[in-house]
């Protein structure tokens, strides 16, 4: 949401400042709490940022001073989590080489980008930026929440020791195979990963040498990255879709021991069992038919009820622009159309991408203390014509289906490709107050 | 077993327990929706020899002794995707399935469609696994004049076998996809003034070379031109321009053409149609809009998933497509678009005459498809729930009385 007009700049600043100071209320949903079950007509309360309570009305006691919304036939859900999103435009590594872990793609991502909008109007209040597929490594990600934002710094998730959080970004089958100096084969690509792999080892082993600074290696940011993948603090989002490319993804991250979340997996359904028994999670794309590259030819709608089935862990992601933000809820109502349990598909949306990006302690469902990221529904999530009303990041409304502008990125019409101004872009059409 | 595999195996499985030519099929339907009429509550269509002979109720609609007989929660006529590429590019993406574009010159009407369509690309059974059953498919959006194209059943291991208008419409492209991919090295055309500019030259020709291929005395007559044959087709209105303009200067260039020429256009894309719907109405051409999730990027900045409702509101005869694709998904599905459109303001009784009767008459053939009504051909699209909810499934299509399975899942 942005407030445009002028008069804004003096208002902009109270209803953001209420919404932290006095209690929301919202009174009468069908809550969707993913880890609690669906609540009829429930309460959900959030102060300062985080939840306080999402249950039963009776349950429930609504603080005094509280600002209350009817939720009256509303449905609200924990704010989505997409593991795997372009929003902003972001670019990292360039065409120089296939392995390129020190570029960082939040330094190229435009925060005005519509974009955001558009994902604000889907419900989505984290999103894994993702670099590109064209390379082995393609940098690091970063971890976003939806904020209307200046700068990449006011939107990034930041850990307990203030460091900005995202994962690594890497790739195997065709998208990366290109001319040297990029891999040729799928052979000469996995070299390629373990190499890179194997002198982080060897740096660290450097490093750990004792304290004499002139015996310490140079510091290189690329290696130093690699090193936070060995370590677990930055975790792999890896592309791949054909069955024997994801299983390379399996077996290199057995070697070297990274975690690993896997990307689109179009061809899982293949190796379902498989990606259960290495425990890691998949990020499935869910898109309307198969093909459109050799590798995605088997792509099936069905892929996320056969990997829950094998009880693999399983999210869904936008991959935007493959898929729209703003219909990001689809993806798990086709997948439950393809046979996937219903709340299996939701908790797919939230809790499930949530812990694959290490956040589950902090998002994707509604319960007390986690960041009140939530999403207000007119109706079934699983239902084509239910429409997001609002969306709520740390406690305040960054979407509202009945704000023009916001109805605007929601839908689409003239001007709803253009970036968001800031809150001085119509100074002097409306006059200054 | 592999995902193509899987497929076939259960059309042949439904194929075994449906001999071809089955004399006589009916169909009941918790709810019918003729498109025809108001919905029948728990109706039949009867079904033989390929045509639709017998419709209503069922208290008052006998079952032919010893006909078939499927049942439905919701049966529709089959969908009619009023522009696709399917059948020309192929599911694969690669050099050798893509036969949707040809870029070495800017304008080339005398590439016909049937001469590429591939009636076993598994994209068709795809989008028929979810009810189409006709499709307008022809070459893509990308040159200035890039072919005829042609009207198909989703069924057939031949051209010849699934095709029912094999020239349909001449499909031209305004705007910058139009442009030569090699205007940067002085290749036409460059500009919109140019490309319009580069039309009307040939049409102008066009009209020439008909009035001399008129001509009572043969030694004036000019050698047969097969460039020139189409678009003598078009200037005489027997086959319109499918247009392809998604900014709203392009669409009133259209207009502008098809004023000049007198000749029958159908506007393709239409991004920016909200802004001119005035001007459409008045020009009388219909509208094919982009698929409502198409993506919003380059000339389709302004692109509105509302942009169905807007044409409807304004009375401009319109009907839903799946459009093209260049990547992934490598098609869109009709049925999935329509819902989009239900959902956007134009409600799922409209956004089901958009998919089915108002995409057959733009085409000219809603003598034979779009509508549940005696004498039409036998084509249906079998639903367990509201076609349009992301969570139903398409259970069966039929094609002028051939059974086929809906989604396999």
């Amino acid at each position: 949401m942005r407030r445009i007009a002028t008069v804004a700049l003096l208002t902009v600043a109270l209803p953001a400042t209420s919404a932290q100071d006095a209690p929301q209320a919202f009174v009468g949903a069908r809550l969707i709490t993913i880890t609690h079950g669906e609540i009829e007509s429930g309460v959900l309360v959030v102060h300062r940022g985080k939840i306080v309570a999402a249950g039963k009305r009776s349950a429930v006691e609504i603080p005094r001073g509280a600002t209350r919304h009817d939720g009256t036939g509303k449905v609200i859900l924990p704010g989505l989590v997409d593991t795997h999103s372009h929003i902003g435009g972001g670019w990292a590594a360039d065409g120089s080489a296939p392995i390129q872990p020190g570029v960082r793609v939040l330094d190229s991502i435009d925060v005005r980008d519509a974009g955001f909008q558009r994902a604000q109007a889907g419900g989505i209040t984290t999103v894994n930026v993702m670099p590109g597929s064209g390379h082995l490594l393609s940098g690091q990600t970063v971890y976003l929440k939806t904020r209307d934002a200046n700068t990449i710094e006011e939107l990034a998730i930041r850990g307990a020791d203030g460091r900005i959080l995202g994962g690594m970004k890497m790739a195997n089958g065709t998208n990366s195979r290109r001319d040297p100096p990029f891999p040729g084969t799928r052979g000469k690509s996995a070299a390629l990963v373990r190499e890179a792999f194997v002198a982080a080892q060897a740096y660290r082993e450097k490093l750990a040498r004792g304290s004499d600074p002139d015996k310490k290696p140079d510091r290189d940011l690329g290696l130093e990255a690699l090193l936070e993948v060995l370590d677990g603090t930055r975790i792999v989002h890896h592309h791949t879709h054909r069955h024997d490319d994801i299983v390379t993804v399996l077996r290199l991250q057995k070697e070297f021991g990274f975690r690993v979340v896997l990307h689109h997996v179009s061809e899982g359904w293949k190796v379902a069992d498989e990606i259960a028994a290495a425990g890691v999670g998949s990020s499935v794309i869910v898109v309307d038919s198969p093909g459109g590259k050799l590798e995605a030819r088997d792509l099936l709608l069905e892929t996320g009820a056969v990997m829950e089935r094998a009880g693999a862990k399983v999210a869904f992601h936008t991959d935007d622009w493959i898929t729209d933000s703003r219909l990001f809820l689809r993806s798990a109502a086709l997948a439950v159309r393809a046979g996937m349990s219903r709340d299996g598909a939701l908790r797919a949306l939230t809790l499930a991408p949530a812990e694959m990006i290490d956040l589950g302690d902090r998002l994707g469902s509604l319960d007390a203390g986690k960041d009140a990221d939530f999403v207000v529904l007119d109706g079934d999530p699983l239902s084509a014509y239910a429409k997001v009303l609002e969306t709520w990041v740390d406690g305040a409304e960054v979407f509202d289906r009945h704000d023009p502008q916001d109805r605007l990125w929601a839908v689409g019409g003239y001007g709803a490709g253009e970036p968001r101004a800031g809150p001085l872009c119509c100074f002097g059409e409306e006059g200054w107050e | 077993m592999s995902a193509r595999a899987l497929r076939a195996a259960s059309a042949a499985v439904l194929l075994l327990s449906s001999p071809a030519g089955a004399a006589t099929l009916a169909v009941r339907a918790k709810t019918l929706h003729t498109v025809a009429g108001q919905p029948i509550r728990d109706g039949i269509v009867v079904v033989r020899d390929g045509k639709i002979v017998a419709v209503g109720p069922a208290a008052r609609t006998s079952t032919p002794a010893g006909a078939e007989v499927l049942e439905a929660a919701v049966v529709v006529p089959g969908l009619v995707d009023a522009h696709t590429v399917v059948g020309l590019s192929g599911i694969l993406n690669q050099p050798h399935d893509q036969d949707q574009l040809e870029r070495s010159e800017p304008v080339q009407p005398e590439l016909r469609a049937i001469d590429a369509y591939n009636a076993r690309d598994e994209l068709v059974a795809w989008v028929r696994s979810f009810g189409v059953t006709t499709i307008h498919a022809g070459h893509a959006p990308g040159a200035l004049v890039s072919g005829q194209t042609l009207i198909a059943k989703t069924r057939g291991n031949t051209v010849d076998r699934a095709v029912i208008v094999p020239e349909a419409m001449v499909a031209t492209t305004f705007g910058e996809s139009a442009m030569h991919a090699d205007r940067e090295k002085g290749k036409a055309p460059g500009t919109r003034s140019k490309a319009v500019a580069m039309l009307r030259q040939e049409l102008v020709q066009a009209r020439e070379y008909a009035a001399k291929r008129a001509s009572e005395d043969p030694a004036k007559r000019p050698e047969r031109s097969l460039r020139q044959d189409a678009l003598e087709r078009v200037l005489a209105r027997e086959l319109p321009l499918l247009v392809t303009a998604e900014r709203h200067q392009d669409i009133l260039s259209v207009l502008r053409v098809a004023r000049e020429f007198e000749i029958r256009v159908v506007l393709d894309g239409a991004a920016e149609a909200h802004l001119v719907l005035d001007e459409i109405r008045a020009a009388g051409v219909p509208v094919l809009p982009h698929p409502p999730m198409q993506r919003a990027w380059g000339e389709m900045e302004n692109a509105t998933m509302e942009l169905a409702a807007r044409l409807d509101a304004a009375r401009i005869p319109f009907a839903f497509q799946s459009g093209f694709e260049s990547y992934v998904p490598k098609t869109r599905v009709l049925l999935f678009e329509a819902a989009i459109g239900a959902a956007n303001g134009l409600g799922p009784e409209r956004a089901l005459a958009a998919a089915t009767i108002e995409a057959a008459r733009i085409l000219g053939v809603e003598e034979r498809v779009g509508s549940i009504e005696v004498g039409k051909d036998g084509d249906l699209a079998l639903y367990d729930g509201d076609p349009f909810e992301y969570t139903t499934h398409c259970i069966g299509v039929v094609i002028e009385g051939e059974r086929f399975p809906g989604e396999t899942h």
